[in-house]
């Protein structure tokens, strides 16, 4: 490792770290402005403020790790390696979309990249996960070495779901290779995180159900990255499941439309002058002069011009055939 | 070679088979093995009826009892059929599905068609239904119809210990999730099965007892009924065509429209409470499709629309008999054409 670099990742770790969190960004802000021009049906859920947490723990990943995801998923999906450009497409209802037009925004998976799905329902994720994790366990007793593992989300509102809270002992009782990630942003849609969760620390829930618990700042890479080092090496080697709690900020409201009127005066102002994880993470490596300025430019444009180009193509791709309503719901019937 | 067993047993040498035949096939639920982390016997239960019993010592890494925690674990056996296992799944009690039931029509029955045709969820979810085990309104529930009613789920629900073995090996393998469903009053009903493994298709229907007077359609518990009901009909000289769905979805439509055609007469019979049920679904599907056919307006024979009571005099009023069934196909006999 160069003597310039003090950070756990190469450099060309940290560029590509620095690629996702870029693309997650530039993604969700054009999502943003096109969703507002009405150019995008049905609904959006915007992950953009948080992408130091997905890129974190998505760096230590997998193809045959698995994670199951949130209504607020395009983080995760572009983090874990799913095609922009057909995520674009999905988003638009099209045609060759990561779901051919059949999913949506909530829905996009990718289970070639173990993405098992955004998920409409809150909650439903994490005993999907208890199953893939099983399933990784099987795998690993069949041809020995550290486990896959499998990872769900959930935002601090779902941590209040019963799905969420049978999975930690499920997981805890049969020793699963899962780790389980709350995602606190602060608030559970528009409900503040404190009225609706008794406890303060996801540490404490985690120790109630038998399980390690780390809470780490969501905005600083370098915290998640290190948290989410710990809990996947602990899985991989049989250690059992965890929990890792993110503290992060959502830069736009629940869905796109979300006026936002309870949030405090000068709150959005403030996180983003403030707590932008990607801000402090490019800060971070520059000031240790790990990458250079134009090197991170030279990422921009690239990454500007791939979600120009998914727009672009989402926008020229054909709508579902009408026979497609009716292919696709069994294999075989 | 055929010998009779019981069709709790042919459960039991059907999962058998599948787990020696395919590695990824496991299965979780609560008790299927019982006594786990006690001091006392292991595989103490092999099921709360005893269903499964004698398969841990033959499996024992592949039989998993779970804590009681049904949406936990019937969306781990989701998840895991999502990522490569052929996992089996007992609910117990189909009425336990209310606890865990987005697991089910939200995720399992969704992921294929959501994600484009690029997701198959190879699960089988076994659990026992029906009344007449004294058991009362959350223990006996036939809730057949709410699964069929959802697209992406398949519905399997048979009456004979032959077609139990070869639908439940046909499940295990098939590539979609399926709900199973085991009438707990036919466990120790008794039939000629075959020791080597078989499949039966799903979405073909059986005519146990054929006939040309009267179509009488059934699954589960109520096929038996339906055939006693023929039995005393063939005393009036009444033929009876007896049609055992088999499984509900895919439904066999062509065999009960053939019959139809055959016989003019239909009486849909379900253990289900009779609104939106597996018999006005056939019989709506017939008056579509057959008008013409029908001599007399179609008789349906089931509960009425109330919850299974306890009371043994209440339950046995509350299940639909061979009787009433006769008399329904009388009904039909007596109006309409000639």
């Amino acid at each position: 490792m160069p003597d310039n670099n003090p950070f756990p990742l190469p450099k060309d770790e940290l560029l590509d770290a620095y690629r996702r969190m870029r693309t997650i960004r530039e993604f969700e802000e054009r999502l943003h402005v096109d969703f507002a021009r009405g150019d995008i049906p049905g609904f959006v859920h915007l992950y953009a403020g948080e992408e130091a947490a997905a890129v974190g723990i998505m760096k230590h990943l997998w193809d045959g790790d698995h994670i199951a995801s949130t209504h607020r998923g395009h983080g995760h999906c572009i983090a874990k390696g799913v095609d922009v450009v057909a995520m674009m497409k999905e988003i638009y209802g099209k045609k060759g979309g990561a779901c051919e037009g059949k999913g949506g925004s909530m829905h996009i998976a990718d289970l070639s990249k173990g993405m098992m799905g955004a998920n409409g329902i809150l909650g439903a994720g994490a005993p999907l996960v208890c199953g893939a994790a099983l399933a990784a366990k099987y795998r690993a007793k069949q041809k020995g070495g550290p486990s896959d593992v499998a990872i769900s989300f959930v935002g601090d509102g779902a941590s209040n779901q019963g799905t969420f809270l049978e999975s930690l002992n499920l997981a805890a009782v049969w020793n699963l290779p899962a780790i389980f990630v709350v995602e606190n942003n602060g608030y559970a849609e528009s409900t503040a995180r404190d009225y609706g969760t008794a406890v303060d620390s996801y540490v404490d829930r985690a120790a109630g159900f038998g399980l390690p618990g780390i809470t780490v700042d969501g905005t600083d890479f370098f915290a998640v990255y290190e948290a989410a080092g710990e809990v996947i090496r602990r899985a991989r080697e049989g250690g059992g499941p965890s929990l890792l709690e993110c503290k992060m900020v959502r830069f736009h409201g629940h869905f796109e439309g979300d006026a936002q009127t309870y949030r405090a005066k000068g709150e959005l102002e403030d996180i983003r002058a403030n707590r932008d994880c990607l801000q402090r993470f490019t800060q971070a490596i520059l000031g240790a002069k790990a990458v250079s300025e134009a090197e991170l430019q030279a990422i921009d444009r690239d990454v500007l011009g791939l979600i120009e180009r998914a727009v672009a193509e989402a926008k020229a791709a054909p709508p579902p055939d009408a026979a497609d309503l009716t292919t696709d719901v069994y294999v075989r019937y | 070679m055929a010998r009779k067993i019981s069709m709790k047993m042919a459960i039991n040498e059907a999962i058998d088979q599948e787990m020696t035949r395919d590695p990824t096939v496991i299965m979780m639920g609560e008790d299927i093995v019982g006594g786990a982390g006690g001091e006392g016997e292991k595989d103490a239960w092999g099921g709360v009826l005893g269903v499964t019993k004698g398969l841990y010592a033959k499996h024992p890494d592949k039989l998993l009892d779970t804590p009681l925690s049904e949406s936990a674990y019937i969306g781990a056996a989701i998840g895991a059929a999502a990522s490569g296992m052929r996992p089996i799944a007992e609910l117990m009690f189909i009425d336990f599905m209310g606890v865990c039931f987005d697991q089910i029509f939200n995720q399992a029955a969704k992921f294929r068609y959501m994600f484009g045709g690029k997701a198959e969820t190879p699960v089988v979810i076994r659990a026992m239904v029906g009344a007449g085990f004294r058991a009362a309104a959350q223990h006996s529930q036939m809730l057949t119809p709410i699964f069929t009613h959802i697209p992406g789920l398949k519905v399997v629900c048979p009456s004979t210990p032959y077609d139990t073995k070869g639908l439940l090996i046909q499940s295990i393998r098939d590539n979609d999730p399926v709900i199973f469903c085991e009438h707990k009053n036919l466990y120790g009903f008794e039939g000629d099965v075959p020791e080597k493994s078989y499949t039966v298709p799903l979405g073909e229907a059986n005519v146990p007892r054929e006939g040309k007077d009267v179509t009488i359609v059934a699954y589960g518990l109520m096929a038996h009924r339906a055939l006693e009901a023929a039995d005393l009909l063939a005393k009036d000289g009444i033929e009876a065509e007896v049609i055992d769905l088999r499984t509900l979805s895919p439904l066999d439509m062509d065999t009960v429209l053939e019959s139809v055609e055959k016989t003019g007469r239909l009486v849909c019979v379900d253990e289900a409470n009779p609104r939106c049920n597996i018999a006005t679904d056939v019989s709506a599907q017939v008056a579509m499709n057959a008008f013409g056919a029908l001599k007399a307006q179609i008789e349906m024979v089931a509960p009425p629309h109330v919850p299974v009571p306890f009371s043994p005099v209440l339950e046995d009023l509350y299940i639909p008999s061979g009787a009433q069934i006769a008399d329904a196909a009388r009904r039909t006999l007596a109006k309409g054409k000639t």
